[in-house]
């Protein structure tokens, strides 16, 4: 496997950075404690490199059309500016990976996808272009993104050195939606997006420049409590945020209507889009569902870790962590619809001993609505 | 604390203080770093027995879960219920406050000394 860094290596290496290998990256697992890194996510501000992620730019006269066709929502319904979390979809109705996509002008997206699908998805829009009148452009060498996080993260940006000309300003621009700007003289692209159940924007910035704007950020976010954080933080406040994670929840044998994603399929939407006929003939009868499960005491249930109701085993956990936030072990599974219902009780094979966990609604946590 | 020269090793990276026959036993700093912040400790009671490279319990950080091996064979005089109840101590304090159990042991095993120990983690 090739090990990869991010442009930002040195910087993280100098702040004592751990590594861990992810999709063949060698990325920040922790800078000091991913507790601390959590809990500054939730109260403060956190700020990510997230080199990783693919960015695929998908421009030309055809672009709304053939993103109808190849996704699964209805892309070409989004305004300019506008973000919209969407999945690629196989033939037969599971998930090759999911996405989120930025309208960058009439004829253009910027598709974002995991790091360990950056090919997969090149490879399947490209081939799903056909007849189409688009380009795929696969730009991830090029781009870097960088995400601050966490109900300061406003104020943060907005004293970052260097970034100006927003299009939007940042206390107009919604959940969801997008804003060019400038880095020094650079382009820059903001979104109000995210991985943490927070507040928080996502940076784009050439590569080549990643690495003064992350200490331009730093260095402005210092007095608001920001601390780097690595991977291992994100991964649970993804959880606690009930976001699927592909690979654990999500995965090509998955329909997105088990993984609580059924709305994210837009079958209203006209004409044919790649996987529309599984989707419509839907899972098989005993396909499971995901949930939400709340464990006794402090020992967490894990991926891979099986789950019980009485002597049937009824399920398998995909994710599952003592949540940093609220003290218990939450957990995402995938469970026989039978014992899914919230409130079940159910047990969780921890290592040879069960313990106790119920059925609750996701997300686990939920920031205050107290923004735009 | 400890000085981790003074100390002995294992290669599931424990570390062993020997005081006339009670070894007492924890992690160490290279292992409680790589699981990361620690959040739950389970650990065996005393008068328990142990026998030596058998799993005795469990050191669980946000990522993933550590086990711990009985460094010898012996039983258990104590254990640390400060650890328990606060189990961020094996990071904050791997070679001192975070050591986890205390026993008591008829034969001392071949350890790793510190500069064998440094050698395995490369560090």
């Amino acid at each position: 496997m090739s090990d990869r860094s991010s442009p930002l290596h040195q910087l993280h290496v100098d702040a004592g950075a751990s590594f861990t290998d992810f999709a063949g990256w060698q990325m920040p697992v922790r800078y000091s404690s991913d507790l601390a890194e959590h809990h500054a996510v939730r109260t403060a501000a956190g700020i990510f490199d997230i080199s990783h992620m693919a960015e695929i730019l998908v421009s030309g006269p055809d672009a709304p059309a053939f993103l109808d066709y190849a996704l699964a929502g209805k892309l070409s319904a989004i305004a300019l500016g506008q973000a919209k979390y969407s999945l690629l979809l196989a033939e037969s109705g599971g998930i090759i990976d999911d996405l989120v996509v930025y309208r960058r002008a009439d004829d253009a997206f910027l598709v974002v996808a995991n790091a360990g699908n950056r090919f997969p998805v090149v490879a399947a829009l490209t081939e799903r272009a056909g007849d189409f009148d688009v380009t795929i452009e696969d730009q991830s060498d090029d781009i870097s993104l960088i995400a601050v996080q966490g109900p300061l993260s406003r104020g943060i940006l907005e004293a970052t050195a260097g970034i100006t000309q927003l299009a939007t300003p940042l206390d107009e621009l919604k959940y969801y939606w997008s804003t060019d700007a400038k880095f020094g003289d650079l382009p820059l692209i903001i979104g109000r997006t995210g991985y943490t159940g927070e507040d928080g924007y996502e940076l784009y910035v050439q590569a080549d420049a990643a690495a003064s704007l992350w200490e331009a950020l730093i260095s402005a976010g210092a007095p608001f409590g920001l601390v780097p954080a690595g991977l291992a933080s994100r991964d649970t406040l993804r959880l606690e945020a009930g976001m699927p994670l592909y690979g654990h929840e999500l995965n090509l044998d998955t329909f997105p209507v088990q993984a609580g994603l059924g709305r994210v399929v837009a079958l209203s939407k006209e004409g044919d889009f790649v996987g529309r006929a599984a989707i419509e003939a839907g899972p098989p009868a005993d396909a499971r569902v995901l949930v939400g499960l709340r464990g006794e005491g402090k020992r967490a249930g894990r991926a891979d870790y099986l789950i019980f109701d009485g002597d049937d085993e009824v399920g398998i956990i995909t994710s599952g962590a003592l949540s940093p936030t609220l003290g218990y072990p939450i957990a995402m599974a995938y469970v026989d619809v039978a014992s899914s219902a919230a409130g079940t009780t159910l047990e969780i094979d921890v290592r040879g001993s069960r313990v106790a966990a119920s059925v609750v609604p996701l997300p686990f946590y939920k920031k205050e609505e107290n923004h735009g | 604390m400890a000085d981790p020269k003074t100390l002995q090793y294992t290669a599931e990276h424990e570390w062993v203080l020997v005081d006339g026959a009670v070894a007492t036993v924890g992690i160490t700093a290279y292992a409680a770093e790589k699981l990361g912040d620690i959040v739950f400790v389970d650990l065996p009671k005393a008068g328990s027995s142990v026998a030596e490279g058998k799993v005795v319990g469990e050191i669980e950080s946000t990522k993933s879960v550590g086990e711990l091996f009985a460094p010898v064979n012996g039983t258990v005089v104590e254990a640390n219920d400060a650890v328990v109840a606060s189990p961020e101590l094996v990071n904050s304090d791997p070679f001192g406050e975070g050591w986890l159990i205390k026993v008591e042991y008829a034969e001392l095993p071949a350890l790793l000394s510190f500069d064998e120990y440094s050698k395995l983690t490369g560090e």
